[in-house]
């Protein structure tokens, strides 16, 4: 309940923070703090530097442009539930929002600290990997990283020491090219209120009612959003009837290395996996128009 | 390393030096002698030290006090206005809707909270909205009435 | 209606509903020091060194003790436990570990600091080395060949081996039933959980050897007592406990810990204030926590589903040290309450309280009683299984009948009064079960519906603790009393001292309507005075559901006292025989003494208070003044009683269990305030709900508790909990002056067998007979689809 010292510095614009991280190596950044907090409370994390980017006016705001919409990493999960753009163009992520945790979390809780924390069991990360989302870093350089190659392990992410997330582009599913169906549903751990098995799932129906394109990822089932692209490779020109999808499912969504603890073992969460996958999917289909 | 902050609490500003990693809520209690925001769990989740940071509810225990530096914040006693109880915590009194109380500040805030972004809430909202605040003693049954009566009356309904 | 029998609002809330309630944490005084307490991180080790050097020289670090450091003399005074079995293995319990670790969070040294962050600092420097040794966790280990002995006072680990009822009896009931129902059951392990972690501020005055201990507390007198006989060296007198606002206990503030005797010591010690508060993961393993029971059950029926005897045969966790009413929870409160409502012939019951590497487990919320409840009443559902009867049937067969009371239990209880038909009619009204039955016909024939499922508990509970003479035949080091003392002050206003310690159950107004209902007062004339044992004659506290019964039993007789004494004063001024002037407490124009038949003959209740202290005008013989006490001490345990209806819907394809429904039927005798007796069973409810489908303490092998916060410990929930329709009968006790039974404990007793019954309910079709609490989905999900494989 008490963190340990550290050093504070209040960085201004990225730029500001990306010095400070250069002149302390080391150094955590701080946004909204739920991530890293509850970790320096029980003394699991001792950083000691921090360098808050809270005030960083840069990285706030959800923007749409161009068919994309760019989400600051600032941006807290009940802003990203409230968000008019985000209830228009791609739902999910308001969706995936809304059940995260709790109200006074979800006002101070921030979709960067999230998605650098790479929790397994939190329920953003398979939302950008379904919806295909970039991640925007900056460091000496600025480059972009496709969410499902963001994730690198458990707790883990491509993210460099010395790079802030600034941004994350998310496609519009509600575009000119359709009106994608998205889902995401959540068994939550009945404690932390972590997803046991979250499924997040996209997907755009041809004029006849076929599959044009769907796409499928979990949260809490493996140590990084499991992308079950193979089910949805399955289900691309089929009808989307119950039946094809729960055969695609059980045929295709094989989680391999499932993560377990005391309150779920993997074999279950592998199952909750399909379970969790079929509904998502069937739920989005009848969501796209 | 002390950092000059300047927080509005209940309507008095306060400039004080904190130590950067001074949690919130220790300087609400700790510092401003405001003992209504209760501690009681440390992986925030309890929602016993539930405050209004800038009109929305905010776990005073996961919130540096260097980071509300420039905010203004509510707690449980800066909720009554004009010594009139403000209609949540008379609902609460009305409903029955505590028993040791420890966890009604925070209770109390969430809920204050909830009637600012929905009036009119059901009671499976009222139930959702306050999962992240523990009640051991209610089983939470007076506090969903409770919080209904404050919405009746403060013109949701 | 009376002021009795009245929902008046609390008269606690308006100060806890802004803020201004003063919980112990909240206090401070000058020149303040913080203790924190270093703890094993091993369930069993040899301590081999202590080095505080480091910590000491930190920054605003007052003072590092350890074990030896509290015992100079080299006298171990370790905590007491307050109850006694014939044979009872009492190990010590050393303050701080002097040379071995026996669970994870055992204190092994105290850090006093100028702040709560600088002794949390300091600790981290404190360098303690270990020597591993092997540990012991599971009960029904405990006691095999080669398991790791915890104390050198028990070597097979066991505490107590505790029987009662009839051996014999029972195994020729067993020989001539037809039927019987069988079922290992294991009662999960849960940690209290109030919301106020422990905290205590202990204040020395070394001018006049005087400590004052502000702490969390349900009962500061005995506390006060234990410390005396702990660890302080201080007479009783010397010591002043003072309970401010406590936020929940549950048992788990009735208990005399280490900790508030250490803090106390550095207090002492340094003769400087010292305040420590428990942070959640400390509580969490170490305050004590309840049940863990290992079960074999077995009921014995003839075809009729008649019961014809019950053998019970059960490990009970102690942990690793004996708490303070340790062992009375498993015996005492568990095995005498194994007829539950029926009427069983013959019972035998088998205890072994074992020592395991864990936190001490004590009295939590029910305490026996729940774990009685469930075996009973997981047993009446597998009979009716056997039997194939229907749940309502089999339990309407067995009741004991209204007229058979008092009713002697082959388990050493004489069941004072009941009539537990009328309450199971009421839930199965509430319910609408047969309705629910349809409905459930019609969900197993529709794979797209979820499985419902509905449960029945018909509980009894002994409560109202207790009479004295009994428990002390029993074991307890203490008399289970109450006492009141009625002080009318001369313009009638009255204050109440009562022993009874309250920490949310709403003494101040409950306390002060029996005393304004009896007076003829307004309640607002009444003040309740509580939990400091400078203020307070004397207590025994709040838990056991007592509250009510015998605290509130102490209050109307010693506020019956004050009316006799004040009749003798209104009979000098009326100049009438004494036994001619009655007390009118609801008479026209306010309460007022007049001459039996002669109403206009009267003399106000304020003219004879007055009088009392004027005594102007008073009898020779009677002293001024107008204050009584009692000591109350109840001639037989209450026994509320009541049947719950749990109604579940159960996901085919997850396992996901939604508590769609919950009714309660209860009968707690007269009731002082309904809104508050509803309130009790609320939360009752949801902490058996809990135990049915959330919570468990869970230990690895080594000892570890993975379940030690929030993040894994499940604890109720708003949106994981229905509103709860619940509604009464009325069989006042017999034996007490006001009828009244208990409540606090009543919902945690009923509903985890309500709950884990309905969930069998619904997976009935799958040849599901039994699962084990907390019912996860993943238990629910592996009993439908492969068929409960692990």
């Amino acid at each position: 309940m008490f963190p340990a010292r550290f050093d504070y510095h209040r960085a201004t614009t990225v730029d500001d923070a990306l010095r400070l991280l250069g002149e302390h190596p080391g150094a955590k950044l701080l946004a909204g703090g739920h991530s890293l907090i509850p970790m320096m409370k029980l003394r699991l994390a001792m950083p000691e530097v921090l360098i808050d980017v809270g005030r960083v006016s840069e990285l706030k705001g959800i923007e749409r442009e161009e068919g994309k919409i760019y989400v600051g990493a600032l941006t807290t999960h009940a802003e990203l539930a409230a968000s008019e753009v985000l209830a228009a163009h791609c739902p999910i992520l308001a969706e995936a929002a809304s059940k995260i945790a709790d109200p006074a979390v979800r006002n101070k809780g921030t979709i960067g600290g999230n998605v650098a924390h790479a929790d397994p069991a939190s329920d953003l990360p398979a939302v950008l990997v379904a919806t295909g989302a970039v991640i925007h870093l900056k460091g000496r350089r600025q480059r972009q990283v496709k969410a499902a190659d963001f994730f690198t392990g458990l707790l883990a992410t491509d993210l460099g020491e010395d790079e802030i997330l600034t941004r994350i582009e998310i496609p519009d599913l509600h575009g000119r090219s359709g009106h994608a169906g998205s889902a995401y549903l959540k068994y939550e751990h009945p404690a932390s209120g972590y997803a046991i098995c979250g499924a997040a799932a996209v997907v755009k129906k041809n004029a006849d009612g076929t599959c044009a394109a769907a796409s499928l990822a979990l949260n809490g089932v493996s140590a990084t959003p499991f992308d079950a692209a193979r089910v949805c490779r399955e289900l691309i020109g089929a009808p989307l009837d119950d039946a094809v999808i729960r055969q695609a499912v059980n045929d295709h969504l094989h989680v391999g290395d499932p993560l377990s603890d005391v309150y779920a073992s993997g074999l279950y969460r592998a199952e909750l996996a399909k379970v969790y996958g079929r509904r998502a999917l069937r739920l989005a289909r009848d969501r796209a128009r | 390393m002390a950092v000059q902050i300047r927080v509005e609490v209940n309507g008095t500003t306060y400039e004080r030096e904190v130590e950067p990693r001074l949690l919130l809520v220790h300087w609400l209690r700790d510092e401003l002698g405001l003992t209504g925001t209760n501690v009681g769990c440390e992986t925030s989740l309890c929602g016993a030290c539930t405050v209004l940071v800038d009109g929305r509810a905010v776990k005073s225990c996961t919130q540096l006090a260097v980071q509300a530096d420039g905010s203004s914040i509510t707690t449980i006693e800066g909720l009554q206005q004009n010594g009139e109880l403000h209609p949540l915590q008379q609902a609460f009194w009305d409903q029955h809707g505590l028993q040791c109380g420890y966890c009604t500040p925070g209770m109390i805030l969430a809920a204050a909270d909830l009637l600012a972004q929905n009036p009119r809430p059901s009671e499976a909202e009222i139930r959702a909205a306050l999962k992240g605040n523990v009640c051991r003693c209610t089983g939470y049954h007076n506090i969903v009435k409770a919080v209904r009566q404050a919405a009746e009356q403060m013109g949701g309904g | 209606m009376g002021v009795i029998g009245s929902s008046i609002k609390r008269r606690e809330d308006p100060a806890l509903i802004t803020g201004r309630g003063r919980y112990t944490d909240d206090l401070s005084l000058p020149g303040m020091l913080h203790a924190v307490i270093v703890r094993s991180p091993h369930a069993h080790a040899r301590i081999v060194s202590i080095d505080a050097a480091a910590a000491r020289a930190a920054e605003g670090v007052v003072a590092v003790y350890d074990g030896r450091d509290l015992v100079p003399g080299g006298e171990i005074k370790g905590v007491p436990t307050g109850w006694l079995l014939p044979d009872l293995k009492v190990p010590v319990h050393p303050l701080l570990a002097v040379d071995r670790v026996r669970y994870v969070g055992d204190g092994v040294a105290v850090v006093v600091a100028e702040s709560r962050y600088a002794a949390r600092d300091a600790a981290d420097l404190v360098e303690v080395e270990y020597e591993p040794l092997p540990a012991v966790v599971d009960p029904a280990k405990a006691t095999a060949d080669g398991a790791p002995r915890i104390h050198d006072e028990a070597p097979e680990n066991v505490a107590f081996d505790w029987q009662l009822g009839d051996r014999e009896k029972t195994d020729a009931a067993f020989a001539a039933a037809t039927k019987v129902a069988r079922l290992k059951l294991r009662n999960n392990r849960l940690i209290p959980h109030a919301v106020e972690p422990r905290a205590c501020l202990a204040d020395y005055d070394p001018t006049s050897g005087e400590l004052t201990l502000r702490m969390t507390s349900q009962n500061p007198h005995v506390h006060r007592l234990l410390m005396h006989l702990a660890s302080m060296g201080l007479p009783e007198h010397k010591m002043r406990i003072i309970a401010p606002e406590v936020g929940g206990g549950f048992g788990s503030k009735i208990h005399h810990y280490p900790d508030e005797a250490i803090t106390a010591w550095c207090a002492i010690n340094l003769k400087r204030p010292v305040k420590w508060t428990a942070t959640r993961s400390e509580a969490n393993l170490t305050d004590a926590h309840g049940r863990d029971h290992a079960t074999t059950a077995e009921l014995a029926l003839d075809d009729g589903g008649r019961i014809l005897g019950l053998r019970v045969e059960t490990y009970a966790a102690m942990g690793a040290y004996l708490s303070t009413f340790a062992a009375s929870v498993p015996t005492y409160l568990y095995g005498t309450l194994l007829s539950g409502q029926y009427d069983i012939p013959a019972i035998h019951v088998h205890v072994y309280g074992v020592f395991t590497n864990t936190t001490p487990v004590d009295a939590y919320r029910g305490a026996g009683r729940p774990e009685a409840t469930f075996v009973v009443e997981r047993l009446m559902d597998a009979a009716a299984e056997v039997c194939g009867l229907d749940p309502a049937a089999i339990r309407r067969r067995n009741f004991v009948p209204p007229e058979k009371f008092p009713y002697p239990t082959q388990v050493a209880l004489e069941y004072d009064s009941g009539n537990y038909e009328p309450a199971l009619d009421k839930a199965l009204e509430l319910a609408g079960y047969d309705a629910l039955r349809e409905a459930q016909k019609a969900a197993r024939d529709d794979p797209k519906k979820p499985l419902i499922g509905i449960g029945l508990s018909s509980y009894i509970e002994a409560c109202g603790l207790a009479p004295s003479q009994v428990v002390g035949a029993l074991g307890a080091q203490a008399g289970l009393w109450e006492s009141a003392k009625i002080r009318v002050q001369p313009s009638g206003s009255v204050t109440v001292y009562t022993g009874s310690s309250a920490h949310g159950q709403g003494h101040h107004t409950t306390f002060a309507q029996i005393v304004a209902d009896k007076l003829g007062i307004d309640p607002e004339q009444v003040e309740v005075v509580h939990g400091d044992t400078e203020k307070v004659q004397f207590g025994m506290g709040t838990y056991g559901s007592r509250s009510a019964a015998v605290g509130g039993s102490a209050i109307a007789t010693a506020t019956d006292k004050v009316v006799a004494k004040a009749r003798k004063i209104a009979a000098h001024l009326l100049e009438a025989a004494e036994e001619d002037v009655v007390f009118d407490p609801a008479a026209d124009g306010g309460p007022a003494f007049h001459v039996r038949g002669v109403p206009d003959k009267r003399q106000g209740w304020g003219d004879v208070v007055l009088q009392a202290y004027l005594a102007h005008n008073y009898p020779d013989d009677l002293e001024p003044g107008l204050e009584e006490t009692s000591f109350y001490n109840p001639s037989n345990f209450v026994y509320p009683f009541g049947t719950h209806v749990a109604v579940v819907e159960i996901d085919r394809e997850t396992g996901e269990v939604r508590l769609a429904r919950y009714v309660a039927v209860d009968d707690c005798g007269n009731q002082i305030n309904p809104m508050i007796v509803a309130g009790q069973v609320h939360g009752g409810i949801a902490q058996g709900v809990g135990q049915a489908l959330w919570e468990q303490a869970v230990y690895d092998d080594s000892g570890q508790l993975v379940t030690g916060t929030l993040l894994d410990y499940a604890v109720p929930r708003a949106h994981n909990l229905p509103s709860f329709e619940t509604d009464h009968t009325v069989t006042p006790c017999p034996h007490n002056p006001l009828g009244v039974k208990g409540i606090g404990e009543a919902g945690t007793i009923a509903s985890p067998a309500a709950v884990v019954n309905a969930v069998v309910d619904a997976l009935k079709p799958y040849g599901v007979n039994h699962l084990d609490m907390p019912i996860t989905p993943e238990k629910v999900w592996r009993a439908i689809h492969l068929k409960g494989a692990l």
